[in-house]
């Protein structure tokens, strides 16, 4: 006899993931889906993909899903948003889409207080290309455009996303998390319930920045590379809140 | 219908409400920005959405948003917004969503000036962005025109999945006419099961335009070459012609309407001369302008380029008859009176 006690979440289609082992992309979508079932948004969801390693979102939810350019998501996603009445619209977007390529995008997005959700995944490296330096690259790390490791004279210093994104007024909730251990991933999934929340009670921009690992791009095992995460990238991009308007009850 | 007197980029905009476009997204850029200035007011009262974005980047793909949501959607812009929309446009074509995009176009390249020009008439009509496409381009050459040109690209940009273009010019732009404005509520949104809209009772819905594998990308630009082929059922000229022509005078948009003056003139002291508009830039009317031109002597082209649809005439006129080019560029418009002298000095030349 046996009981149930996981299943896939209804959000996600039965395709499986491509992400290397060790990738965090898996369980980043896995907390998402969840959480549309929790809120039964499945059929009111559309999700806005980025390029990169998650390009192949539309293939792994069974919502409606649209790609969009290089780092234009955010702009993809405001005119989802604003000329579909009741519907819930989310991007998913990696550092170099976000932070290097559509820095214009998401920050008049935040500004404007676009009320869409967004799922900041920052590994601090391009990943699908092969490993080039990221805006969130670390100072010294190695990458395939900085063999030598990031000297922030020749290459200045990471673009620190949420931190800059905060002050702005559209902005109602920003929280930087990690989903190196079990711990981290339920503190994860209650930001990303939260950053839903935000957006259902319409009071504007909400944000996670999930700090993630990529062991293949870092040439790390897994194991190793998570603790990375836990060990070096917290200290260049610290977990917490950066912004929160407050939830009516 | 009702017949008022308004300024192109007024009546473009109207138009397009008229159509049913419920939403618009611009950036502000000389000539077109009574356009943008006419829809932040007047979108809101029809309930639509507008927003001024951030760029034309930005703009391109909120259209792409908006379309792929399934609701009617334009954008305007002049030419150096027009390059930086591109990207989009491509993205547009290959997960064939619907949009009708306006080009106010002004001097180039670069910076240029605001001044009238068609030198974007390659980027238009030879595809723009990257990949294995050409644009839907229609040129209107006088306010009425361009109004309901605007007014049927919603419908056609539909019936193709494929965005449309108004390639109008400064000129076009600014000038005031009487227009006659179709008639809100004629022409109807097409059901679009496709849209992003909740997968709600049906299977979820997907807008991409990625293949990884080699195959599955060739068999979508098969599909999309195939799709390209109907689109010649919207071709669209206008001619003049007789059978006789010791010349077959070909141009569009502004250049055509200054040139039918000196086409009249010309005719006034009898010469035999035909007058050859395309109005769809793409799909160009090849057959039409083939069988056109060899009832003429010669063909003379005009454009505010330096020969842009020329290489397309050229490409059409059987090679024994003689293509003339006479363009102005810089957003310098040719008077009249300087093509009538071109013309005529051509005619005394003769062939």
């Amino acid at each position: 006899m046996s009981n149930q006690i996981l299943e896939r979440p209804k959000s996600l289609t039965q395709k499986q993931f491509h992400y290397c082992p060790g990738c965090h992309h898996g369980i980043i979508h896995r907390l998402i889906a969840e959480t549309i079932d929790e809120f039964d948004l499945r059929e009111k969801t559309i999700i806005v993909q980025p390029v990169g390693c998650a390009v192949y979102i539309y293939e792994y939810f069974d919502t409606d899903v649209s790609e969009a350019a290089h780092g234009r998501a955010p702009a993809v996603a405001t005119a989802i948003k604003r000329v579909s009445k009741g519907k819930f619209v989310l991007t998913y977007q990696g550092d170099g889409d976000l932070a290097a390529i559509g820095t214009a995008e998401i920050v008049h997005a935040a500004a404007r207080g676009e009320n869409i959700c967004v799922f900041f995944v920052n590994n601090a490296i391009y990943g699908m290309t092969g490993g080039q330096m990221a805006p969130t690259t670390l100072p010294g790390m190695k990458t395939a455009t900085t063999p030598l490791g990031r000297d922030v004279k020749k290459q200045g210093y990471p673009i620190k996303v949420s931190e800059m994104l905060a002050p702005f007024e559209g902005v109602s909730y920003i929280e930087r998390v990690m989903v190196s251990s079990p711990k981290h991933v339920i503190k994860a999934k209650s930001a990303v319930r939260k950053a839903f929340k935000y957006q259902l009670q319409e009071k504007g921009f909400s944000l996670v920045e999930f700090l993630s690992a990529c062991p293949t791009g870092w040439g790390m095992p897994p194991v190793d590379a998570a603790k990375w995460v836990e060990e070096n990238m917290t200290k260049q991009f610290p977990l917490g809140v950066y912004k929160e308007v407050g939830l009516d009850d | 219908m009702v017949r008022v007197l308004m300024k192109g980029t007024e009546a473009m905009a109207e138009a397009a409400i008229r159509a049913g476009c419920s939403a618009y997204f611009g950036y502000p850029i000389t000539p077109q920005t009574e356009l943008i200035h006419y829809m932040s007011r007047r979108m809101p009262e029809a309930g639509g959405v507008f927003l001024q974005a951030e760029s034309e980047v930005s703009v391109i793909n909120m259209v792409y948003g908006a379309a792929a949501a399934g609701v009617r959607v334009m954008t305007s812009s002049s030419s150096p917004g027009v390059s930086l929309m591109q990207e989009g446009i491509s993205y547009l074509v290959g997960a064939e969503l619907p949009a009708v995009l306006i080009n106010v176009m002004r001097g180039g390249p670069g910076l240029g000036n605001i001044q009238p020009s068609q030198s974007d008439y390659f980027q238009s009509t030879k595809g723009g962005g990257h990949g294995d496409y050409k644009l839907i381009t229609f040129a209107p050459s006088s306010v009425s025109e361009a109004a309901s040109m605007v007014y049927d690209a919603f419908d056609i940009t539909e019936k193709y999945r494929h965005p449309v273009m108004i390639l109008a010019d400064g000129a076009l732009g600014q000038i005031m006419e009487p227009v006659s404005l179709p008639e809100q509520g004629a022409s109807k949104p097409s059901v679009k099961n496709w849209a992003l809209t909740g997968a709600k009772g049906r299977p979820a819905n997907k807008i991409f335009s990625f293949y990884l594998d080699p195959k599955g990308l060739e068999e979508h630009n098969l599909h999309l070459q195939e799709k390209f082929k109907n689109i010649d059922d919207e071709i669209k000229y206008e001619e003049d012609i007789s059978d006789d022509m010791e010349i077959l005078v070909v141009a569009y948009g502004t250049v055509a309407r200054i040139l039918k003056n000196a086409v009249q003139k010309l005719r006034g002291e009898g010469k035999k001369v035909g007058i050859f508009r395309p109005i769809s830039l793409w799909p160009f009317p090849e057959s039409a302008l083939k069988s056109a031109s060899m009832k003429a002597k010669q063909v003379f082209v005009s454009e505010m380029s330096y020969g842009q649809m020329l290489e397309d005439v050229r490409r059409i006129v059987p090679d024994e008859i003689e293509v003339k080019f006479y363009g102005r560029a810089g957003g310098v418009v040719p008077s009249p009176n300087e093509l009538y002298i071109k013309l005529k000095s051509l005619l005394e030349r003769g062939v």
